[in-house]
Parts: C-alpha cells; structure tokens; sequence
C-alpha cells in the first residue's frame, strides 16, 4: 500500500523517463537530502561528520566509480585503490604547484589524469576478460603504488614520502571546519551520483551493460566494444580520483602510497558486491554497510560498559563483521540494492500480501 | 504471536539504543582525560601490546599511588587503531572530545597516523607526544606547534646509530670507504632517516644503500639476497613488528653478522629477538631508555598496581623494552600535565594548557629520582622552539636471553641536525601557508 502508484498518472514522455517515476520514491530522495543537506550539520556531532559522514559519502563515490566499471559494464577491476591514489597525487601536485588554481578545478583534473590513467589500463580488457582481467588490474594497482612510493616528483621530495594537504578554499572561502567540509562532499558526491545515475539510464550506460551480458551480441548490433569498455575505465576512474582527491584533501589531511594500498581496492569491492552490482544505491549501503558495522561493533562494548579488553573488542569486531558479510551474501546474493528492491515489492502489497 | 516477538525486538534495540546514547555522558567531571591509541591486534601487536600495557599501568599507578596527578585522577580509554591510518583517525575523533577538559594529549605510536594528525591538531588544540618517533623536522616548534617529538626524532636515531658505528671504527676519518645499508620499513617511518644518512654519506664517504621491505615485512628472501651479494660492513634495522624478527632470521640465514647489524630503538625489543633464537645473538640496537624491572618505578607497579590485579600485562612482561617505554612516555606525558597544573591549577585542563606544559617541561635529574626512573632516562627540557629536548640514546646487544648495553649515552650532534630541521620546517611552512610563531616572544 505504501509503495502503490495508483493514481498517479504518467501524461508525459518525461514523465515516463524519469529518474524517480512514482512519487514516494521521489519524497523519499526528498527527505534523505533534506536530513543530508540540513538536518545532519545541525544536529550530529564533530565525530559523526569527520568519522561517519565523511568517510562514507566518499566510500559511496568511488563505489559508484567501481560499480560503473564492474557492475553496469562487468569489467572486475582490483586497481580502485590505485586510480584513487592517481586523483589524490594528482591534487595534490597540482594543488602546490600551480597555487591559484581553484579547489573544484582541481578535483576535476586530478579526476581526468585518474581517467587517462585508468584507459591505460584498461586496454588489456579489449583482449582478456574476468579472472584475467582482475590480475591486469591488480597490476595496476601495484604499479601505481610503486610509482607513488618510489618516484620522488610526485611527492615533492619530501624526505619521508608523506605528503599534506595544503590549506583549502573556495573562491576564498577557506574550507577548515568539519561542516564546511562535509558540505563540500556532499554537493560534490550528489552531483556526481545523480551524473552516474543518468548516464547508465542512457545510451552509454545501455552500451555498458549490453557489453556486460554478451560481449559478441552487443558487438553485432553496433556497439563498439572498444570504445564501451574504454569509456567505461575513463569514467570509472575518473570518479575514484575525484574520490581519492577528495579522501586525501578532505578526510586524511596527509598521506602516504599506503593509505591507496591494495586493502582499499579489496575494501571497495566488497562493498560494489555487498551493496549490489549494477545499482548505484547500492553503492550508498554497501559504503554504509563496510564503514559503519565495524565501528558500531567496535564501540558498542564499550558503551555498554562492558568490561571486555580493547584487543578482545578488536577481535570480536571481526568475527562478528565476517560472519554478517557471510550471512547477507546468502541471505541475498544479489546485494542490499537487491533487498531493499524486495522490500519495496512487498510494501507495494502490504498489509494484503497474495 | 510473531507481531509480539517482532516488537519486543524493537523493544530491546531501542532500549540498547537509548543506552548506548545514555552512557556516553556518565563520564566523571574531575578526571583529566588521557586518550590512548592502541594497537594490540595485527601484525603490529607484538610490539604495540608491550608499550600500550606499559602506559596502562604508569597511569594507574599514578591513580592508584598518588590519587590521579596533584589529585586530579587520569581518565583513560583505549581505542583499537590496528596501526591503519584512517582508522587511527577515526579513534582520534572519537575520543578528543571526552572527560570534562576533552583530551589532554595524543600518542599515536605510529608514523602515518601521526603524519595525519599534524594536520587535525593544531584545529582542535590538542599536542601531539610522539616520543621517538614522528616527523623528523617537527622538532621545530615554531612551526610545528603541537608535535614533540621527544627524546629524539628518526634523524636523532640515525644520527647516533651512525656516531656509534664511527666509535667503533675508530673515528668517524675511519668511515671513508665502508658500506652502509639501511634496510628499511616502507612507510614514512623507514623512510625519515635517509636524508640524514644520505647527508652524514655525503660527508664522510661512505656508500649508502636504502632497501625497502614492503608492509608489513615478511617477505624480505631478495633483499637480504642483495645484502649476502653487497656485504656491506653495516646494516641499519628500521623495522617495526613482524618485520623485525623476520629481518633477523633472514640475517641468519645468509649469514651476515648480527654484531653488524644496529636496530633504531623501535627495532629493538623482546618480540624483535625472541622469535629468531639463537640466529638473534649479538644483534645490536638502539635504546631510548634503561631495560630491566629493578627499578623503582617497577616496585611501586608491582606494589600499587599488579598486586591489587589491576595489571595491564603479565608480571613477567614488566620491564620489556616496549614496556619500559609506554611507562616512560606515560612519565613524560603526566610530567608535563603536572607543569602545566603549576601554572592553570589543579584541575582537568585542556589540549592547549597541556601544551605549555610540554613547552616547559623540564625534567632533572632530581625529579627523575624522585620519580623513581633514575637510570631508565636521560634529563630532558624543553623549550617553544626545541620540541624534541635531549636526543640521547644508548646501544644494547641480545645475548640471547637479555639486552646488556654497549655503549653510554650517545647525543645526537645538534649542530648537523637542527639546520636540516630548520629546512625541511621552512619548506613544510610555505607548502602550508604557516607563519612560524616567533619562540622569542612566548612565554
């Protein structure tokens, strides 16, 4: 009953095509932004901004980069960490070397040397697939992590290979405080997450996914398989540079190759796979789901004055994340996206289930 | 039925809920909050369990001795970081704002994390104690205005790791020639000594190698490869963890000498030998501070903390090298809350009057008896601009069952160090847009 579109009548082609069609799902985005945009910087605390907030919507965003690439265009690629470490390096040269530079052309350029770079890598997928394609990527991912470690221009030689954000504003606008912070994100992350939405609704996203299901059917009617596969690359890691340029500017503040190591590529796979191939909400809960559980477990003990050891607590934190990682890839194989979708067709019925 | 089953969950996670958001203000209002970094899982663990216990206790006992610091208690709470930056800095903004003045100083211990939060610190007022270890050129404290590195930097180790290699060669005329390999940790961590042995290289001609063992260090067969090839006369250790132990056993097994073979302090520690056997005889390390539970300090812990059974560790870990150390920075860290008190009064005080009590501490050799440490460290002050203080360290060598010392106290040569820092402090200044505070006018 609550999801039913009865009544609401489609008169127009737009109407027809649009990114959200029934009405409460458009309240709904309504309602999320609005506690996004006003609610969450009134209400929430420091630590749920800088610790929760942040680190999530990035997550979210180079989860939605990677999603492109393995779910709408089933490309798997291992090399997320790296691309993010190409936009984050990027930024940051670019940031102390050409100073009056403003801080959003910034992101956009450091995410097109992030997608130049991952096109680089993504030509060996015109000729190998799957596995194969998993072990070319991971190259990426370790070449990358050398070049930023050993290559000393692209740290401006600092002599321990760590470098710093330089201090960041916006038509000067200095952006220092948790909130401004995070309002930054999240216009950038909204944005981009509305851009990935249309674009697999479109043409390109259509040829994506027709190269996805079948590689040689989608060649036969017309889409050039080059030209899908390498797009897909360029716009995937063009989203994780801008969300590396993003983790080390706004969330580390300073960095080093090992903070785009290849735990983070892991990381962000399992969320594409927890969250659901193909669906760019389930970029947002499989971000919520890795980033948020671990802490929440990690705290709860604690906060129930529980009188455990903080290695006991570690511990725990892992069993207990392993084995819900393991009961949802049972429980839906498919992913969270694919849960809530569930859910939806059941409260579409509600309270008259047949 | 199911309906009743289904709210009487609810029930119970609300009632978690509330809770949960309850507890969290429960917190006494006359404790100084002490927030602790820990990392007891990993492959960081061994190393990280030894120092985190060693602080534990220092603090308790403090409690539990002396009623908390001039009768204010210390508040302390540990948060897992697994030696992982982001989550080292979600620990960070997790506990800064808790106890009644929010948190009174961080301790990381670990280089990339302490590398992040440099840039969170001087926004929330809080100092940053990074007691051998951290960035090198944050010694300068007129740019660096919440880091003290105490007792000695990475450039200090180096330094003096490299001053003992010239004692026993007979001068540092002596070193022309030789061949020196760093083998190192690739992180910050390992990388901060190498300019200045690329610098000390420079100066008296000896050739120096860098080899990087990737995270966490297990794998090293092609580097100690390298070495058995080279034989270069020494080689430095800039280990941590499992990477360590392994250093030590690969070592053994192409057979270069232990006796040639010099740790920083963080590569010189129970776990670091143990595991290697009889392969760890006479390998030699640095040591920031004294090793061995004969102390005074030691039987107040036994007495005050261990047997009440308040003990972090097990009785027979107290005195481990690591441990000694969390007990020393817990020392230092209380020390300069206690100077700060002198001046804002006995009460919690908070990050930024924590910090002139840092600036001002000045640790004798009267109050460091008094305290109990005699012999386990070296007096130290400080100063706005010098936030490092004595860099002093002595080298001790594995016989096998326990560390002896070699050597006296070496210094560290201020006069090569303190021109590098001012350098590499200017370059960090104008990368940041810092203006350097001016030492001569604070007070």
């Amino acid at each position: 009953m609550l999801y039913r579109e009865a009544g609401q009548f489609k008169t127009t082609y737009g109407d027809d095509q649009a990114v959200f069609p029934i009405r409460q799902d458009r309240w709904g985005m309504a309602i999320i932004l609005a506690i996004a945009y006003v609610a969450l910087p009134w209400l929430a605390t420091d630590y749920f901004i800088t610790s929760i907030m942040i680190p999530f919507l990035i997550y979210a965003l180079a989860a939605i980069g990677l999603n492109l690439l393995t779910g709408y265009c089933g490309q798997v690629s291992l090399g997320t960490g790296g691309f993010m470490a190409v936009g984050a390096y990027a930024a940051y040269n670019l940031a102390i070397r050409v100073p009056e530079l403003n801080l959003i052309v910034i992101f956009i350029l450091a995410g097109g040397a992030a997608a130049m770079v991952g096109v680089v890598f993504g030509v060996p997928s015109l000729r190998i697939k799957g596995f194969y394609l998993a072990v070319a990527t991971l190259a990426a991912q370790f070449f990358l992590d050398w070049a930023f470690a050993r290559i000393k221009w692209f740290t401006n030689y600092t002599p321990s290979g760590s470098v710093a954000a330089p201090p960041l504003d916006i038509f000067g606008f200095a952006i220092n405080t948790p909130d401004r912070r995070y309002f930054l994100i999240l216009a950038i992350v909204t944005v981009m997450a509305l851009a990935a939405k249309n674009l697999v609704r479109g043409r390109v996203g259509r040829s994506w996914m027709a190269i996805r299901d079948m590689d040689i059917a989608a060649e036969i009617i017309g889409i050039r398989p080059l030209r899908a596969k390498l797009s897909a690359f360029a716009v995937s890691s063009f989203f994780a540079g801008v969300a590396g340029a993003l983790w080390a500017f706004l969330h580390l503040g300073a960095w080093e190759p090992l903070a785009f190591d290849i735990n983070r590529s892991f990381l962000l796979l399992f969320m594409v796979i927890i969250g659901g191939l193909g669906s760019i909400l389930g970029c947002f809960l499989g971000a919520a789901f890795i980033l948020m559980v671990p802490l929440a477990l990690n705290q709860i003990p604690t906060a129930l004055g529980m009188p455990l050891s903080t290695a006991m607590i570690s511990h725990l934190e892992f069993m207990i994340f392993g084995a819900m990682i393991v009961f949802f890839l049972i429980a839906e194989p498919h992913g969270l996206a694919r849960l809530w979708a569930l859910a939806k067709e059941k409260l579409r019925l509600w309270p008259f289930p047949h | 039925m199911r309906k009743h089953w289904r709210i009487a969950t609810l029930g119970v996670l609300g009632a978690a809920a509330m809770m949960v958001a309850g507890l969290g203000e429960a917190m006494a209002q006359n404790e100084q909050f002490m927030p602790r970094l820990t990392y007891r899982t990993g492959p960081y663990a061994p190393n990280g369990v030894p120092f985190a216990n060693g602080y534990a206790d220092y603090l308790n006992l403090i409690n539990e001795r002396d009623g908390g610091i001039n009768g204010v208690k210390v508040a302390f709470e540990e948060c897992e970081t697994g030696y992982d930056t982001a989550r080292g800095v979600e620990c960070y903004d997790r506990l800064k704002g808790k106890g009644a003045a929010g948190a009174a100083v961080v301790d990381p211990l670990s280089t990339g994390i302490t590398f992040a939060l440099t840039e969170k610190a001087p926004g929330d007022k809080i100092p940053l104690i990074t007691m051998g270890y951290g960035r090198s050129e944050s010694q300068d404290g007129s740019v660096f205005g919440w880091n003290f590195p105490l007792l000695g930097t990475y450039w200090a180790a180096a330094d003096i790791i490299m001053n003992y290699v010239a004692q026993k060669e007979g001068g540092y005329g002596k070193l022309k020639g030789k061949k020196i390999s760093l083998v190192y940790h690739d992180s910050p961590y390992g990388k901060e000594p190498i300019p200045l042995l690329e610098e000390l290289a420079k100066r008296h001609g000896f050739a120096f190698t860098a080899m990087p063992v990737t995270h966490p260090g297990v794998e090293q067969k092609a580097t100690w490869l390298q070495i058995r090839q080279n034989r270069p006369d020494y080689v430095l250790l800039w280990g941590w963890g499992v990477m360590n132990s392994t250093s030590i056993k690969e070592a053994a097994a192409v057979n270069y000498p232990r006796n040639k073979m010099i740790g920083v302090w963080w590569s010189g520690a129970e776990p670091d030998v143990t595991p290697a056997g009889d392969g760890s005889k006479g390998y030699l390390a640095a040591n920031l501070q004294a090793v061995g539970d004969q102390f005074s300090v030691h039987r107040d812990i036994y007495k005050s903390v261990y047997d009440k059974g308040k003990g972090a560790a097990k009785k027979e870990e107290v005195g481990q090298v690591l441990y000694n150390r969390g007990l020393v920075n817990a020392f230092l860290a209380t020390e300069a809350i206690r100077t700060a008190q002198a001046k804002f009064g006995n009460k919690p005080l908070n990050g930024e009057q924590v910090r002139w009590g840092i600036e001002h501490l000045d640790i004798t050799a009267a109050r460091i008896k008094e305290a109990g440490f005699e012999g386990l460290v070296y007096p130290i002050k400080l100063s706005c601009q010098d936030h490092m203080g004595s860099a002093r360290a002595r080298i001790q060598q594995w016989d096998g069952t326990k560390w002896s010392f070699v050597s006296d106290w070496i210094e560290a040569d201020r006069k090569l160090l303190d021109p590098m820092v001012a350098a590499a402090a200017k370059k960090y200044a104008e990368e940041k847009k810092i203006t350097p505070r001016d030492c001569s006018k604070e007070m």
